[in-house]
């Protein structure tokens, strides 16, 4: 183990960089660059719980959107009915994301491999219709939500840099929580499950309640992310919860680096800058963008992360 | 009575346009095992192929046949020349690089075609009603695509059970070390199996046109839907892929079509109008759900014999 490598020093950068944005965006009046990085964060967080199940895990989940959505219409549902605390709001979003997850995991995970990818899938076009159904909660509009989550006394949502540290705090506690579980015992027995199920079940450990745990604390984790994004854009419809956003936390996940720490933080970082980097140079930035996935897929095995580590020894 | 007939052809009518998208993609995931995303864009390409080409010839019909065989040729530049390099791989790395060019393709339809939709009309020999039973008229375009779709469907049957390279194809399938083994040139195998697949979603695609908008983003919702046949029939069995495609066109028009009053016998007028299409856009999901809670593995798994 060295002490110093590529991937660590550019891992440590990025995360100094994210402390130090809103310094930089206040000295220079860039409004728009902490809205962006606020943006960025959150889904961060979302890929860094699709993350635990699918690079630690081995479940290809191509419904985590769904959470987004429940998390997201939680805080907006609750503001609706007029209940704005926060302390109220956060706690439903993640219990509603959990049983969710629950139910949803304990049905999907009977089945393996492409199925599970589908039937993940399937679930989340569910949640989809349901929420375009809620006509009382803007159907397929949507629903604004007036007034962000209110923790008075503690923190105030509607300040951009408080907002901003309150979302990097969450990721950071997010991944600390994962580090922690990835290297706990149950950790080791989710990985273990990973590579070879039937071993893990021939010494007697039971796969699947060890999955769904995970698959919970993944979905409660993404869940979070989903209350943080509603607030974040004011709004929430049931396009947060479409496919295509599943595949694109996917495509963060796989980007930064399955199976790494810091690897989706990396993924989303870098997809979402080139996404806003693209289409301002471009409106058909999709164009270009589509086919970099592809050489990616083809050529960048291991993400993000696997080339810097690359770099580090070569 | 003439709701309820016209209705279950029409659920029939989407189940075998269903069964075309469905049918190439469960051969090229079960014979490649490649999971191709982006056959929801060869259904597209399909459409605006025939639309474009129809109005430069001034010929449906003819306009058709060229989009079928400009769809053929796409499919077999896409995979002599991205994803011939997939296969093999994870079927996350599958995801993950067609998921790409899904977002290629919609952009570059719309550097070409523009954002608005195109309409591909109907030559007035297709638009007449045509009685079925007595009293009852359908429109002839639907019956045609029903026939056809029919016809397709049965040659495939014969073409994959009854001819040599169907018989290849089958090998392929199950195990492809020993049919290369046997100096069967695999290479062209598959790319031929994967034109054969995107001539089909081209099909299903230029038939669909006249009755829909052609629109950018118009094969990923069907996409999802002939996943979702796919995964109920049991990945790799065209069998299960066409009795599961009726199925779920059946079950999606009838659900449409019906749900909304049988909601109002039950429920409140007005919860019933908000839930009904929620719930019928549900319902082929929950089918879907349901079968795999029963049988993880679809209804008809075809390596299991």
């Amino acid at each position: 183990m060295k002490a110093f490598s590529v991937s660590k020093a550019v891992t440590a950068l990025m995360l100094a960089g994210l402390v130090l944005l809103p310094l930089y965006s206040h000295l220079t009046g860039n409004i728009f660059i902490l809205t962006l990085f606020t943006r960025i964060i959150i889904l961060a967080l979302a890929a860094a719980s699709l993350n635990l199940i699918m690079g630690f895990g081995g479940m290809m989940s191509f419904g985590h959107a769904a959470y987004l959505g429940i998390g997201g219409y939680a805080v907006g549902m609750l503001a609706q009915e007029g209940v704005g605390s926060g302390f109220i709001q956060f706690p439903v979003a993640l219990a509603a994301s959990a049983t969710y997850a629950l139910v949803i995991g304990a049905l999907s995970l009977r089945t393996r491999g492409v199925y599970f990818i589908m039937i993940t899938l399937a679930f989340a076009q569910m949640a989809y219709y349901v929420a375009s159904g809620l006509a009382r909660y803007g159907g397929d509009d949507g629903l604004t939500v007036y007034k962000r989550s209110d923790f008075s006394g503690l923190i105030n949502l509607g300040d951009r840099m408080q907002f901003y540290y309150l979302c990097l705090a969450c990721l950071l506690g997010v991944i600390f929580l994962i580090w922690r579980i990835v290297n706990s015992r149950f950790g080791l027995v989710v990985q273990g499950l990973r590579s070879n199920e039937q071993r893990m079940q021939a010494i007697g450990f039971a796969a699947k309640r060890y999955q769904l745990v995970c698959f919970v604390i993944s979905g409660t984790m993404c869940g979070l992310a989903g209350a943080l994004l509603a607030n974040n854009t004011d709004f929430v419809s049931p396009a947060v919860m479409y496919w295509t956003r599943s595949g694109d936390l996917m495509v963060m996940v796989i980007l930064g680096g399955m199976g790494t720490l810091f690897g989706p933080i990396m993924g989303a970082v870098v997809f979402l800058l080139l996404e806003e980097f693209l289409s301002q140079i471009t409106e058909y930035w999709a164009l270009i963008m589509g086919p970099l996935l592809l050489l990616i897929v083809l050529f960048g095995r291991g993400g993000i992360m696997g080339a810097l580590g690359r770099a580090g020894r070569g | 009575m003439l709701l309820v007939v016209e209705q279950f052809l029409n659920g029939l009518q989407f189940g075998l346009l269903l069964f075309l998208l469905a049918a190439g993609l469960t051969l090229v995931f079960g014979i490649m095992d490649l999971v191709n995303l982006a056959h929801g864009s060869l259904y597209m390409m399909g459409a605006y192929f025939a639309a474009t080409f129809a109005a430069w010839t001034g010929s449906f019909l003819l306009g058709a046949l060229m989009a079928l065989g400009a769809t053929l040729v796409l499919g077999i530049v896409l995979e002599m020349t991205a994803l011939r390099h997939l296969y093999g791989r994870d079927h996350l790395d599958h995801v993950l690089a067609t998921f790409g060019l899904i977002l290629f393709f919609n952009e570059a339809v719309r550097l070409i075609w523009g954002p608005a939709g195109l309409a591909l009309p109907l030559p007035a020999w297709l638009t007449v009603p045509v009685p079925i039973l007595p009293g009852i008229h359908y429109p002839a375009y639907r019956l045609a695509i029903i026939a056809v779709a029919l016809l397709v469907a049965l040659l495939l049957y014969l073409g994959v059970m009854r001819t040599r390279i169907g018989m290849l194809i089958r090998a392929g399938a199950s195990n492809r070390e020993m049919i290369g083994a046997l100096g069967i040139n695999i290479k062209l195998l598959y790319t031929l199996v994967f034109g054969l697949g995107a001539a089909l979603a081209g099909l299903a695609g230029l038939m669909q046109a006249p009755i829909l908008t052609v629109q950018i983003g118009m094969g990923e919702n069907i996409l999802i839907l002939a996943f979702v046949i796919i995964v109920i029939g049991g990945i790799g069995s065209i069998r299960g892929a066409f009795l599961a495609a009726i199925f779920v066109g059946m079950i999606d028009t009838l659900g449409r079509a019906f749900l909304p009053n049988l909601l109002r016998q039950v429920l409140s007028g007005a919860a019933a109008s908000t839930a009904a299409p929620a719930l019928s856009s549900m319902l082929i999901y929950l089918l879907m759900a349901i079968v795999l809670v029963v049988r993880p593995e679809g209804l008809f798994p075809a390596n299991r014999r």
